[in-house]
């Protein structure tokens, strides 16, 4: 009997024609069950859905487990594993060499809030734009198993030792400092992950999203407050986002009593439902008090805390010019013998 | 250096039992004030002054690290022969530090000169020297000055007097004053007229005792005066700079507040936008961090920075030179370690940045030994580094980076910019992709792309981590070991794109000399001392980079003994000729030091060698 083979449904594309295998990395080296892994995933699913052509993106980022999972996704857009703790300012150059790309920074718990907190008060302060995300798991996996300073108090390691120092809220820090989109999500919440992605990606300026990612080797156990375990129960969502991306047909009513319309920088709409009876996202001192309250009463929020859309960012203000720096031609950036001949005048 | 050979003679002094010798053209003046005083624009009026005459002139400012109080000196040197580099031996002295008039006092050779506040209370006065005793306040006040200025005024008067001892023309002068305050009529009046009283009360109340003299020559005309860090800034914006990160450091600062100005009015398009982005980073680490995040982007990335900047840059120097990333680092040099003196000058650095980062690591250098080379080698630091794809440090110092220089005028670039081994999207299209490390031309330089290159094999993985050729993760050992050779090779590359060592001398003596940087001036002077005092005859080879290219090896192979001059204790540069060149020239190798703080004068060099030489017979 002659079989003909059976047509493949086709793949589905996006917005821009490209497929999700355009969007893959290489193979992760993490552990089985790395809670990066699964921020990778949403990662890649995120600029595809968005459309983000690969070859527009930056990944830059430090040391650390976190830090080399931008070699697991998206092969196609161009990678900088830089130091330990100066992710910043690595992207922060490389946004000025060229303006027209997209820039996501990936850190971790120890590069951002220990070795990092210099330099990403920096970021924050600039309001860089950039979706710089913490895959924030309390330990220091690649040393195995120290604390990092979000390490809440109390929270035990394996070896028995038991944290006695205060977590920096690196949210609350954020939102303090400059950012202008600020979320924490857990790589375990895969809808509430996904949509605060698209959404970072709409925006313009720093987005720092704190990705709650348990350490399935080193800060997974009984005793641990970044475990898988804890955070599915003490994670209070403050809100229910809702993201329509501007190629997409508004047809969702919404109540304004409950529901905060953001329109985002690219004509994005993020709908923000109110779970939390404190929730004032467009608050700066709203926001951060929550976090504070939420803090004392050992709640772990989630969600998106703070919103502001008509901040200018950092590449904007230095009011370069529209092209590429990093493209400009010699008629552009050596000026002719007639000015250093006039400077020459000068100084004689 | 020409020498008019002006015949010193002795002149009757009227009134004066003294006959003093008639120095033309010929001496040092130290200006001593207190920080703060605003002595800066009265000193550069002077030193003009004299240049405008015609005569070969440089000023070296000599500075505390205070914002105002402590003693500060000035030192404006005269040279028929065109000798700029400081000589320790001051023949007037223009005391206006009660502080330190009594030891600026001693210091004075015998028959020299000075010019002080007449309320100096001076005890027992030398009687060998010349006294000028002037009434600073009353003379303040007779200009009119409101209280606010007047402490800024009495420098103008001690132009005056001078101008008047020294015979300095007096319509250049007033045409100098009008110049530097060109912006304001008033401002410009009122110190022409300080200068005029000062002028008039040495005419009318002061008897010239000493010889001191500045004739008019023909030495200076085309020349500029500027100082190295202008010279640098104005080098980076012709060589296209695109990104700038920076921290404020002593002695490196004016090197970016410089650039930031020529920028914003040579590199402004006419809708307002910039061509540029300029940006205080929070720290030295961030400021490199920057440049090499944009050199990565493809931006001519630069930052500038002084010793303690260059400790904190050291690990992403190394990422620098392992990831293979272009990216210019200006290290105006000084005296260290730590805080050291921050601002004297030395060139204490060379050690250090010639391997910046832990690991097996080879730094490009440049040296520029003149406020013109400051300008050619900034805009050769950008093609080398896209070109070699690393990081290329410009090593000046505080000497040369601070003090005002006489020079000729800087050329136009003559070379295209060169942006080096990069591919776009239709090279890829061609290749069908490409490996990161390879090295496909036989000269250890590989291809690079970059960030936004519209093809899908355009991106790769840049890391700090072991990598193979096509840039992919690898511990493996000979991965490992082909990457570091090949970056080795491409270090011997590089020393045949570096700027060549130049040869003062016949290249025919037994005797070399091998110097670098701002000890230029002092080199060039006491290869004159040698000969007319010892009748020593010497070749001088000049650095200009490291890698030392082969006319180092040459010279140090074809001559003798081989003196290595140097702004630091431990010999740096000469430890750095001993590690890099043949095992059994180092022998010959000779340190002369001198890391005191302040510019390295001929003295120091000639005594060291004649007394080395001498001992040799």
């Amino acid at each position: 009997m002659a079989t003909s083979p059976v047509p493949s449904a086709p793949a589905r594309t996006n917005v821009i024609g490209l497929e999700i295998l355009d969007y893959r990395g290489g193979k992760s080296t993490l552990c089985a069950g790395c809670g990066h892994n699964a921020i990778s995933e949403r990662l890649t699913e995120a600029f595809f859905e968005m459309g983000v052509p690969p070859e527009q993106l930056m990944k830059i980022s430090g040391i650390g487990c976190s830090s080399k999972t931008p070699a697991y996704f998206m092969s196609r857009s161009f990678s900088f594993n830089s130091v330990h703790g100066r992710m910043p300012s690595v992207a922060t150059g490389a946004l000025l060499a060229n303006k027209t790309m997209r820039a996501v920074g990936i850190s971790g718990d120890g590069d951002t809030a220990s070795i990092g907190l210099g330099q990403f008060m920096h970021l924050l302060h600039r309001n860089l734009p950039i979706i710089y995300i913490v895959e924030d798991n309390g330990v220091y996996g690649l040393t195995k198993g120290q604390f990092s300073a979000t390490a809440d108090l109390g929270s035990k390691l394996k070896t028995g030792v038991v944290n006695e120092m205060q977590p920096l809220d690196i949210c609350a820090l954020a939102i303090q400092v400059g950012a202008t989109f600020v979320g924490r999500s857990f790589s375990g919440d895969k809808k509430q992950l996904a949509t605060m992605l698209k959404a970072a990606i709409a925006h313009k300026g720093t987005v720092l999203l704190d990705i709650i990612s348990p350490c399935v080797t080193f800060n997974d156990h009984e005793g641990s407050t970044k475990s898988y375990k804890y955070i599915k129960e003490h994670d209070e969502a403050v809100n229910e986002a809702g993201f329509i991306a501007p190629f997409e047909e508004i047809n969702v009513d919404y109540d304004p009593n409950t529901t905060v319309d953001v329109q985002l920088h690219d004509g994005s709409h993020l709908r923000l439902r109110k779970l939390h009876e404190e929730y004032a996202p467009t608050s700066k001192t709203g926001a951060v008090s929550m976090l504070i309250d939420a803090h004392d009463r050992g709640e772990v929020l989630t969600g998106i805390f703070y919103v502001k859309t008509d901040e200018m960012d950092f590449v904007t203000h230095l009011n370069t010019v529209d092209e590429p720096l990093a493209l400009l031609s010699e008629s552009r950036v050596r000026p002719g013998p007639e000015v250093l001949a006039g400077l020459m005048q000068e100084l004689a | 250096m020409a020498s008019t050979n002006l015949e010193v003679e002795s002149l009757a002094a009227t009134g004066s039992m003294v006959r003093p010798k008639k120095v033309v053209n010929d001496f040092t003046i130290q200006v001593a004030t207190v920080n703060g005083s605003g002595s800066q624009s009265a000193n550069s009026i002077l030193l003009r002054s004299i240049f405008r005459m015609g005569v070969p002139v440089s000023g070296k400012n000599l500075f505390p690290s205070n914002i105002a109080g402590l003693p500060t000196w000035y030192l404006i040197r005269a040279s028929r022969d065109g000798w700029v580099a400081r000589k320790g031996h001051v023949d007037l002295l223009i005391a206006l530090n009660p502080e330190t008039v009594l030891e600026d006092i001693h210091k004075l050779p015998a028959g020299g000169a000075v010019i002080h506040d007449e309320t100096f209370q001076l005890g027992d006065r030398r009687d060998d020297v010349v006294y000028y005793s002037v009434p600073f306040d009353q003379l303040v006040v007779a200009t009119g000055a409101e209280a606010k200025v007047r402490k800024l005024i009495k420098n103008m008067i001690y132009v005056g007097v001078a101008a008047q001892l020294l015979a300095i023309d007096m319509k250049g002068l007033e045409t100098i004053i009008r110049q530097q305050f060109s912006k304001k009529a008033a401002v410009a009046d009122l110190n022409w007229k300080a200068v005029q009283l000062g002028f008039d009360y040495a005419a009318n109340s002061l008897t010239k005792q000493d010889g001191l003299t500045i004739e008019p020559m023909n030495a200076t005309q085309g020349k500029i005066i500027i100082d190295g860090n202008s010279a640098c800034a104005l080098g980076a914006m012709f060589a296209g700079v695109t990104v700038v990160a920076w921290y404020p450091i002593t002695p490196a600062t004016s090197l970016a507040e410089d650039l930031i100005k020529y920028m914003k009015k040579h590199r402004v398009e006419k809708d307002g936008k910039a061509t540029f982005a300029i940006v205080q980073a929070e720290d030295e680490l961030a400021a490199i961090g920057m440049v090499l995040g944009a050199g990565w982007g493809g931006a001519r990335a630069m930052t500038s920075t002084s010793g303690p900047g260059i400790s904190l840059m050291a690990e992403f120097a190394g990422l620098g030179y392992f990831a293979e990333i272009p990216g210019v680092i200006f290290d105006v040099q000084r005296t260290g370690p730590s805080t050291g003196l921050p601002t004297r000058t030395q060139q204490c650095d060379i050690a250090f940045v010639s391997g910046l980062s832990h690991g097996d690591t080879k730094q490009v250098m440049l040296l520029p030994g003149s406020v013109r080379e400051c300008f050619e080698h900034a805009i050769e630091a950008f093609d080398l580094a896209e070109m070699l794809q690393t990081p290329v440090f410009v090593l000046s110092d505080l000497d040369m980076g601070m003090n005002n220089w006489m020079s000729d005028p800087f050329e136009y670039p003559k070379k295209p910019i060169n942006r080096g081994k990069v591919l776009d999207a239709r090279q890829l299209e061609e290749l069908g992709g490409f490996a990161r490390y390879k090295d496909v031309d036989g000269d250890a330089i590989p291809y690079r792309t970059l960030p936004g290159t519209n093809h899908p094999k355009a991106a790769y993985f840049t890391r700090g981590t072991g990598r193979n050729e096509k840039a992919q993760y690898s511990e493996r050992p000979e991965d490992y070991v082909a990457n570091m050779e090949r970056l080795v090779r491409k270090f011997e590359t590089a020393k045949t794109m570096v700027p060549k060592p130049v040869l003062n001398g016949t290249g025919q003596e037994k005797i070399g000399i091998i110097a670098f940087g701002s000890s230029d001036p002092a080199v060039l002077e006491s290869q004159d001392q040698l000969r007319r005092e010892a009748g020593i005859e010497t070749d001088y080879l000049r650095l200009r980079a490291y890698p030392f290219s082969q006319e180092v090896n040459d010279f140090v192979a074809q001559h003798e003994t081989i003196y290595v001059v140097e702004q630091n204790r431990d010999g740096q540069m000469m430890n750095l000729l001993k590690t890099d060149l043949d095992a059994f020239e180092a022998p010959k190798l000779r340190p002369v030091r001198y890391f005191a703080g302040l510019p390295i004068e001929a003295r120091v060099i000639t005594e060291a060698i004649t007394t080395y030489e001498g001992e040799q017979k």
